[in-house]
C-alpha cells in the first residue's frame, strides 16, 4: 500500500512540472510586454527597460522558467501585473468562495442525484424511471451557462424569489442558483450511475435472501443494497469534487460569483500571466490530489486495484 | 497467454470481435458493422439521434435556402420584436431575424463538431498507436503527457489557447482539437494492447508485414468501434465548448452567427427580449442531444453487453 501511494505521489511531480512548462510557454508566446502592462501607457523606454531587467523578463525563457520554479518551490506564486498584489493573496481571497460553491454543488449532487437514482432503479420502467432517465439525458445536453441564464430569468427576474447574481451577504439564497447550475451535469451522472449500480446490486442473490427472510422493502434497499451500490457513486462524487473546484469558470462568470474561476478568466482577458499560471496551478494541484485521495481510498477498499495497477503500470 | 488476451478482449468489449463469430469462422469486418447497424436500427432513441444529426447537417448545408432572411440584415424598425408569423423566433436588438441566425449558426456548430473532433481523433490515433504498439519509453512519455492533459481543466485550457491564438473559427478547431486527443489516445492504446498479441497479428508479422501495415490493416479495423462511439459523443462536448468560448467572447466573432455568441449578446437584454436567449439555447440542447443519443445507441449497437 505504501509502495502504491509513493508511486502515485511520484507520478504527480512530472504532471505538475509539465503543466508549469505548458502554461509558462503559452504565456511567454503572448506578444504583450508585461512591463508595458504594469507601467501602462506613457512610460519612458528607460523605465520599461529598468522594470524588465528587475523582473528578469529580458532573460531567455529557460532562465525565466528556472527562476519561476525556484520561486514556486518556496510557495510564492509571484506578483500580479494588474493588481500589484501577490498572486497568493488574490487567490487566498477568492478561493474560499469557489470551495463553498463547489461544496454546495456537491451537496445537491448527493441529495438529488442519489435520491433520483434510487427511485429510478427501484421503480424501474415506471413513470418515475422514465422521468429520471429523460431529465438526466437532457441535463447533460444543456450548456451550464444557458441553464444559469434561464434560471436567472425565471427565479430572479420573473418570480423575483432569488437573487440573480453576486454573493451578497453570503446567505444561502445567493448559493441556490449558482450551485444548481454548477451541479446540473454532475447530478445527472450521479443519478445515472446510482441507477445502474443499484439495478446491478438488487439482482444479486443476497437481496432475494434478505426479502425471503422477511425484511421490509425499506430495510433491504436502505441497509443491504444501498451500501454496496454506492461504492462507485462515492468515487464519482469524489472525482467530481476535484473537477468542480476548477470547473466553475462559466458559472462564476454568469452569476458574478467572486471565485477563483472568474479571477482566472478576467486575468486571461487582461493578460495577467502570473495570476493565470498561479491560479491554474492551484486548481490542477487540488484536482490531482483529490484524484489521488479517491484512488487511495478505492485501493484500500478494493485490493485488486493496487495489484492490477502495479502489473499493468498504468 | 491466449486465455489472458481473451479476457482482455471481453473487458475492452467494444473493440472485440464477438467470440461466437470468431469460432464459427464468420469473422469479417463488414459483419461486425452490419450487426451493429441492425441493432442500431432497432433502437428508437438512437434513430431519433441520427434523425436530429441528419436534419442539422441538412440545415447547415442548405442554410441559404432554408433561412427566411439574411442573417446579418438589420431592419431598424423591426428591432427586438417577439416571435410572430413574420419572424418566427423574433428579432434581436439590431433587428436581425433570430430564426435565420439560428439556421446559419448550425454551420459553425457542425463544423466545430466535425473538424475539432476530427483533429482530436487523428492525434489520438497517432499517439495511441505509438503508445500501444511500441510500448516502452514512447508509451511512458505519451501517457504521462496524456496525464497532463487530463489534469487540465478543459474550458480553462481552451480559454488559454484561444487567448494566445486569438479568436476565430480555425483557432477554435485547433484549441478544442488539441485538448481532446488524450482520451482517444487512451482508448486506442487500450484496444491495441488487447489485440496486438492475437494470433492473426503474429501471423501478419510472420508473413513479413511492416509495423505500419499491421497497425493500419489489421489493428485499426478491429480497434475502431470504441473510437467511433466516443467521437460521436465528443461532438456534443465540442459544440458546447465552442458555444462556451463564443459566449465568453473569445470564440466566433460578430457578425458571424454562432449560437454561443447569440446567447452572450442576449445576456444584457434578458429582461426586455427573453426570446433572444431561448432559441439559440434550445438549438444547442437539441444538437447535443442528437449526438448523445446517437453515441449511446452506437455504444449499445457495437457491444450489446454494455447495455444497461
Amino acid at each position: 500500500m505504501i509502495y502504491y501511494i509513493l508511486r502515485r505521489l511520484l507520478q504527480i511531480i512530472p504532471v505538475l512540472l509539465g503543466i508549469t512548462i505548458i502554461l509558462f510557454v503559452l504565456m511567454y508566446i503572448i506578444p504583450e510586454d508585461p512591463a508595458q502592462l504594469i507601467l501602462q501607457k506613457g512610460a519612458t523606454e528607460q523605465a520599461l527597460a529598468n522594470l524588465r531587467a528587475k523582473m528578469g523578463i529580458d532573460k531567455p525563457v529557460y532562465v525565466q522558467y528556472w527562476r519561476y520554479v525556484k520561486q514556486l518551490a518556496k510557495g510564492d506564486l509571484g506578483q500580479s501585473y494588474r493588481y500589484r498584489r501577490s498572486v497568493n493573496s488574490i487567490l487566498a481571497e477568492h478561493y474560499p468562495n469557489s470551495v463553498k460553491l463547489a461544496l454546495a454543488a456537491i451537496f445537491i449532487e448527493i441529495v438529488i442525484g442519489i435520491f433520483a437514482g434510487i427511485i429510478s432503479a427501484v421503480k424501474k420502467y415506471t413513470f418515475w424511471d422514465t422521468l429520471v432517465t429523460v431529465s438526466t439525458t437532457l441535463a447533460v445536453c444543456v450548456p451550464v451557462f444557458w441553464l444559469g441564464m434561464m434560471m436567472q430569468v425565471i427565479f430572479g427576474l420573473q418570480l423575483g424569489v432569488l437573487p440573480m447574481s453576486g454573493m451578497g451577504d453570503g446567505s444561502i439564497r445567493y448559493y441556490i442558483l449558482p450551485a444548481l447550475t454548477l451541479a446540473s451535469v454532475s447530478t445527472a451522472y450521479v443519478a445515472r450511475m446510482t441507477r445502474s449500480s443499484m439495478l446491478e446490486v438488487i439482482s444479486n442473490d443476497y437481496i432475494t435472501t434478505a426479502y425471503a427472510k422477511g425484511l421490509s422493502f425499506r430495510a433491504v434497499i436502505g441497509k443491504h443494497a444501498l451500501k454496496n451500490a454506492l461504492i462507485p457513486v462515492v468515487t464519482l462524487i469524489g472525482l467530481d469534487l476535484g473537477a468542480l473546484m476548477g470547473g466553475a469558470i462559466l458559472t462564476e462568470t454568469i452569476f458574478s460569483w467572486p471565485g477563483i474561476g472568474r479571477v482566472i478568466y478576467l486575468a486571461v482577458l487582461q493578460r495577467d500571466a502570473p495570476v493565470v499560471i498561479g491560479g491554474t496551478l492551484i486548481l490542477v494541484l487540488v484536482f490531482v490530489f483529490i484524484n489521488l485521495i479517491v484512488d487511495i481510498v478505492y485501493a484500500i477498499l478494493d485490493p485488486r486495484i493496487r495489484y492490477h495497477k502495479r502489473e499493468a503500470n498504468v | 497467454m491466449i486465455m489472458d488476451d481473451d479476457k482482455k478482449v471481453k473487458k475492452v468489449g467494444t473493440a472485440a470481435i464477438p467470440d461466437e463469430l470468431e469460432i464459427e469462422g464468420k469473422y469479417s469486418r463488414s459483419s461486425l458493422y452490419k450487426d451493429a447497424w441492425k441493432r442500431l436500427k432497432k433502437n428508437k432513441l438512437a434513430m431519433l439521434g441520427l434523425g436530429i444529426v441528419i436534419f442539422l447537417v441538412i440545415l447547415a448545408i442548405f442554410a441559404p435556402l432554408i433561412a427566411p432572411y439574411d442573417p446579418n440584415a438589420r431592419v431598424k424598425e423591426d428591432s427586438a420584436l417577439g416571435p410572430s408569423s413574420q419572424y418566427w423566433f423574433g428579432t434581436d436588438l439590431l433587428g436581425r431575424d433570430i430564426l435565420s441566425r439560428v439556421v446559419y449558426g448550425s454551420r459553425i456548430s457542425i463544423e466545430v463538431g466535425i473538424v475539432a473532433v476530427g483533429i482530436s481523433v487523428g492525434l489520438g490515433l497517432f499517439f495511441g498507436a505509438l503508445s500501444g504498439y511500441f510500448g516502452r519509453w514512447p508509451d511512458a512519455v505519451i501517457m504521462r503527457v496524456a496525464d497532463i492533459f487530463f489534469a487540465f481543466p478543459y474550458i480553462l485550457g481552451a480559454i488559454a489557447i484561444m487567448t494566445i491564438l486569438g479568436s476565430g473559427i480555425v483557432n477554435i478547431f485547433i484549441a478544442i482539437g488539441v485538448l481532446g486527443w488524450a482520451y482517444f489516445a487512451r482508448i486506442f492504446r487500450g484496444s491495441i494492447l488487447s489485440i496486438k498479441n492475437k494470433e492473426y497479428i503474429e501471423a501478419a508479422r510472420a508473413l513479413g508485414a511492416s509495423n505500419t501495415r499491421i497497425i493500419v490493416k489489421h489493428i485499426f479495423p478491429n480497434a475502431i468501434a470504441p473510437i467511433i462511439v466516443y467521437a460521436t459523443m465528443n461532438v456534443g462536448t465540442a459544440i458546447i465548448v465552442e458555444a462556451s468560448l463564443s459566449f465568453l467572447g473569445i470564440g466566433v466573432q460578430p457578425p458571424t452567427p454562432a449560437w454561443g455568441k447569440m446567447l452572450s449578446e442576449s445576456l444584457s437584454f434578458i429582461d426586455i427580449a427573453p426570446w433572444m436567449m431561448l432559441f439559440p439555447g434550445l438549438a444547442i440542447v437539441i444538437t447535443v442531444l442528437g449526438f448523445v443519443l446517437l453515441g449511446d445507441g452506437l455504444r449499445d449497437a457495437f457491444d450489446p453487453k454494455m447495455k444497461n
